[in-house]
C-alpha cells in the first residue's frame, strides 16, 4: 500500500482473507486494525458516491465494488492513489483539477426557460435523449481520468469525465450554451486531443463510454466549424 | 492555435486519412498485380510515363501524406517531446513542404 506523498513508498501489510471481501474492506482493515494513520476516502460503500477509487495492481478501480478474488495476484494486492492526480497523502489524491476541468468544459446546465414556462417535452426515445441517457450515470470517481494516457501526456487535457459531461449537455435541447460549450471542448486541451485509446471506456465502473461521447463532440465541433457557427 | 484552427486540423486529418485508405489500397494492389511476372524499371516507366490518370492518383496520394503526416506528428511532438506552440507548428510547416517536395519530385520522375 502506498504511504506518504509523491515521494512516498509502498508498505506491506498482512490482511486476513474473508469471503466476499472487497478491496475497500482490505484498506479499512488496515486503517482500523493495523495502522490508524492511513489516509483514504470512502463514503457510500455501494458504488454510488465515487469517492473510493484507487489504483489496484496498477489499474484504476472503484474499490468498494471490486472483490479481492477478482483482482488478487499470488495472494498480493498493490494499492495506490489514483494516477494523474497529485497525491495528498497515502491513498488520498487532490481532485480539484479533475473537477475544475468539468467547470472548464462548461459541465453546468444552463436552461433557456424560466419558471413561467411550461415543462420542456423531450421524447424519451429521441436519439439525442437516448445518447444522453447513455452518458449521464457518471459518479465522478476519476477512474477514467486515471486510466487516460492523454491526461498523463497533456496535463491541460480536460479528460474523459469532463468531456462526457459536456456531451450529455450538448445533447440537451433545453440547454442554451451549446455554442460556448463546443468552443470550450474543442482543441488541443479538449476532445481533439483524444486518441481513442478506449482506456476510459474499458475501466469505467459504470460501463459508460466516454470515448463515444468524445467522438460525438468531435463530430459536433466539426459540423459547427464547417457551418461557421463557432 | 485557436479552437477553430484545431478543429480544422482534425477535419483535415480525418479527410486525408480517408483519402489515404483508398490510395494505399490501390497502391498495394497495383504493386502485387504488377510484379506477378517480375518487375523492371522499364516496365514501371512504360506504365506511368505520360499517364494522366496515374499522375493524378499519385499527386493526390502525395498531397494526402503532406497533410496527414505533419498533423499526426504534431500530437506526437507535443505529447511525447513536450514541444508546443508556434515553433513546433512552423517546423511542421517546413516538414510538410519537405514531404510535398520529395513526394512530387518522385511523382514527376516517373511520369514526366
Amino acid at each position: 500500500m502506498w504511504r506518504g506523498g509523491a515521494d512516498g513508498a509502498f508498505q506491506a501489510f498482512d490482511v486476513p482473507r474473508q469471503a466476499s471481501q472487497t478491496v475497500l474492506d482490505v484498506v479499512t482493515h488496515i486503517q482500523r486494525a493495523l495502522d490508524p494513520t492511513l489516509a483514504y476516502r470512502f463514503a457510500c460503500r455501494v458504488g454510488m458516491c465515487g469517492s473510493c477509487a484507487m489504483m489496484v495492481n496498477g489499474v484504476p478501480r472503484w474499490t468498494c465494488r471490486t472483490h479481492v478474488d477478482k483482482v488478487v495476484q499470488k495472494n498480493e494486492l498493490t494499492i495506490g492513489p489514483l494516477r494523474n492526480l497529485p497525491i495528498i497523502r497515502d491513498l488520498v489524491t487532490d481532485m480539484r483539477e479533475f473537477f475544475d476541468k468539468w467547470a472548464r468544459a462548461k459541465g453546468e446546465f444552463r436552461g433557456r426557460n424560466t419558471r413561467q414556462d411550461d415543462f420542456a417535452k423531450v421524447p424519451p426515445a429521441s436519439p439525442p435523449r437516448a445518447q444522453a441517457s447513455a452518458g449521464i450515470e457518471c459518479i465522478g470517481c476519476g477512474v477514467c481520468y486515471a486510466a487516460c494516457d492523454v491526461v498523463a501526456w497533456n496535463p491541460d487535457y480536460l479528460g474523459p469525465a469532463a468531456l462526457n459531461r459536456a456531451w450529455t449537455l450538448v445533447l440537451d435541447e433545453r440547454d442554451r450554451e451549446r455554442t460556448e460549450r463546443l468552443r470550450a471542448v474543442a482543441g488541443d486541451a479538449g476532445c481533439h486531443a483524444c486518441h481513442s485509446h478506449v482506456s476510459c471506456t474499458e475501466r469505467c465502473p459504470k460501463h459508460l463510454s466516454p470515448t463515444a461521447s468524445i467522438a460525438g463532440l468531435k463530430r459536433e465541433v466539426a459540423k459547427a466549424v464547417v457551418h461557421g457557427d463557432l | 492555435m485557436t479552437f477553430r484552427g484545431e478543429a480544422r486540423l482534425w477535419i483535415a486529418q480525418r479527410a486525408s486519412a480517408a483519402l489515404l485508405a483508398v490510395c494505399v489500397a490501390v497502391h498495394l494492389v497495383t504493386i502485387i498485380y504488377a510484379v506477378r511476372s517480375g518487375l523492371s524499371a522499364a516496365e514501371i516507366l512504360e506504365r506511368t510515363r505520360g499517364s494522366p490518370g496515374w499522375f493524378a492518383f499519385y499527386s493526390v496520394f502525395v498531397l494526402a501524406v503532406t497533410v496527414h503526416a505533419p498533423i499526426g506528428l504534431r500530437s506526437v511532438l507535443s505529447e511525447w517531446a513536450g514541444w508546443r506552440g508556434r515553433s513546433r507548428d512552423l517546423a511542421l510547416l517546413f516538414f510538410a513542404a519537405f514531404l510535398a517536395w520529395i513526394g512530387m519530385r518522385a511523382v514527376l520522375a516517373v511520369f514526366a
